[in-house]
């Protein structure tokens, strides 16, 4: 039987395998066949597992029995490949942890598997999430499936690769700077980067702790929100995390999209920060996109008015200097001894020299070393402590501007998909990238990337996106206006 | 910036690095620090405040910012002895018996 992957959703998917139209081992075979013909090309996986058809049947006895069957049984998730599931390897695309294999679960896989979903594999990435376009994974670039030539973005671009090409239905990332909403965008699908705190970081690699999170990838508003959904909420291994009780109260009903209010019948106000048309380098095409982005909005009903985001144009300076700072103490486990690449030298000092010498990539080499000058004791206070006080600015400046507006857009990106080895040789270019994505984890926002056209290109067609923020625990407003551009 | 504060850097980081490297590194620091610099123009005219750990990013709006708090649990032994031994050790790199294999670290 054939499946229709491209249309398919995970309700949808639910409602066959519920009335008996396909089981989810059929389900399982549809994507893992889509895999074998076009993987090879985008190489957005690093391993498909070889149980897949295994924990199907799993599912479909579930199904079978009834038994604790729940959206997401059978489902079939791809997760990026530093975050932990017990007894398989996770290498967060390193040479350093080549061979690790995960000793426990991440607590968004616990979830998972206790919902059923069904893991196809792991997926690419920049080397410990450092990047914004794969290249700098140890295994090889993961290809746009709108462009070959060109990158699927970063870090997580595996995971928007698989999802944009239907080798798998939905898929996990994790977002430092940008690294779920900017592929989402270069692939043309859905990435959300929940509030910090809403998902549990327990068991995924840890980069920019003050920054990280683990969100979902889908092809619709609906289908992240779902999976949002199982995998958030507070968790006592990871004490930043926090129950935001608003959602909790909402998710009940997260399958009508309130169109025009949110959940307390409030009109909802969406705000355009002044400060982004003073961004250099963006795309004349990506700027004519936003517009139109913004007249659907306004069409739909939406109130929309410009804000000011004073200290935004700080935020790239704030972020690469806080996040090597946080990456060089986070590296320092990696250190040859408990798990992991060992190379020997001389004597065990030698050992961490040389096992971080063979194990780490040049960008996760270079953060090191900048984030070690960054904490030095003679520049601690000059760098890391001064972008500290910014960052706290750069949030008031949220603060302030959610007091008169419910949701910030922006474009994603100032440009599409870039072509590989363009960017590669010039890390602040590649930085300048991330201008819209980084306020958000400085200010512990969710911020949700949603396709909003194509851009014609050498002779491709390439998947813009729009970006939206709100404030901290309102994902689902967040849903709720993604919902309505999707439909209109 | 020098190359021997590249090389001073990579010691206290504990990598080693090749000359192409350190080469490299030098450019690529340099330009990023040019760029990060701007942060100090920023601060002037602000009162430098004491450093605010980022954990509030997590408080509800209420205490946005301002609601800075330490997280504690209770000190006590959540792991049953053991339960995690089998899988931890055969992830050691070297190993005898149950034990983590080192170096020597004093000279006979």
């Amino acid at each position: 039987m054939k499946i229709d992957l491209k249309n398919l959703s995970i309700k949808k998917a639910h409602e066959a395998m519920m009335s008996g139209e396909y089981t989810a081992v059929d389900l399982a075979n549809a994507y893992l066949e889509n895999i074998k013909e076009k993987d090879g090309q985008i190489h957005a996986y690093l391993e498909v597992f070889t149980d897949v058809l295994e924990q199907a049947k799993v599912a479909d006895e579930r199904i079978k029995n009834k038994e604790n069957v729940t959206l997401l049984t059978g489902i079939p998730i791809a997760v990026k490949d530093n975050i932990l599931i017990k007894g398989r390897i996770a290498s967060s695309a390193s040479k350093m942890l080549e061979n690790y294999k995960a000793t426990y679960d991440a607590t968004v896989i616990k979830k998972l598997k206790e919902a059923g979903a069904v893991f196809l594999g792991r997926t690419n990435m920049d080397e410990f999430a450092m990047g914004g376009s794969t290249e700098n994974s140890a295994y090889g670039v993961t290809h746009n499936p709108y462009d070959l030539e060109r990158v699927a973005g970063g870090s997580s671009g595996g995971s928007a690769a698989v999802v944009a090409s239907d080798m798998a239905l939905v898929a996990l990332g994790s977002d430092t700077g940008g690294s779920i909403r900017q592929p989402a965008s270069f692939c043309g699908i859905v990435g959300l980067k929940p509030t910090y705190g809403a998902v549990s970081r327990s068991g995924v690699m840890a980069m920019g702790s003050s920054f990280d999170q683990i969100g979902p990838f889908a092809k619709t508003t609906e289908d992240a929100e779902i999976l949002f959904n199982f995998i958030a909420g507070r968790d006592e291994l990871d004490s930043t995390s926090v129950s935001f009780l608003r959602r909790q109260e909402s998710s009940s009903d997260f399958l009508d999209p309130r169109i025009h209010e949110d959940d307390r019948g409030k009109k909802i106000k969406i705000g355009i920060p002044k400060e982004i048309m003073k961004v250099e380098g963006m795309n004349p095409e990506v700027l004519k996109n936003f517009n139109e982005s913004v007249e659907r909005l306004k069409k739909l009903g939406y109130e929309v008015q410009e804000i000011s985001l004073p200290n935004l144009s700080y935020s790239l300076a704030v972020y690469y200097t806080l996040i090597p700072a946080e990456v060089s103490s986070n590296m320092s486990r990696f250190d040859g001894v408990r798990f992991g690449l060992h190379v020997d030298g001389a004597n065990g000092v030698e050992d961490y020299f040389k096992t971080k010498q063979a194990g780490f990539g040049p960008e996760v080499k270079r953060r090191i070393i900048l984030g070690t000058y960054i904490l030095s004791s003679g520049y601690y206070d000059a760098y890391y402590n001064k972008a500290n006080i910014v960052r706290d600015l750069i949030r008031d400046d949220y603060k302030k501007a959610f007091e008169k507006v419910d949701v910030i857009i922006t474009p994603t990106t100032p440009d599409s998909a870039f072509k590989i080895g363009e960017k590669i040789n010039d890390p602040i270019q590649l930085y300048l990238e991330d201008i819209f994505t980084v306020p958000a984890n400085l200010a512990g926002v969710p911020a949700i990337s949603i396709p909003s056209g194509l851009e014609d290109k050498d002779g491709k067609k390439l998947p813009l996106g729009l970006q939206l923020f709100a404030n901290h625990g309102e994902e689902n407003i967040l849903f709720s206006v993604a919902k309505s551009f999707e439909s209109n | 910036m020098e190359i021997k504060d590249i090389e001073k850097l990579a010691k206290l980081a504990r990598i080693e690095l090749t000359e192409g490297e350190k080469q490299a590194y030098l450019k690529d620091i340099s330009a990023i620090l040019g760029y990060v610099d701007q942060i100090k123009g920023v601060l002037a005219g602000h009162e430098t405040s004491p450093l605010r750990l980022t954990e509030d990013l997590i408080a509800p709006r209420a205490s946005f910012v301002s609601g800075l708090k330490n997280v504690m649990r209770t000190d006590a032994n959540e792991n049953i002895s053991g339960s995690n031994t089998e899988a931890l050790v055969a992830e050691f790199p070297r190993k005898e018996n149950n034990y983590l294999k080192v170096k020597k670290i004093l000279e006979n």
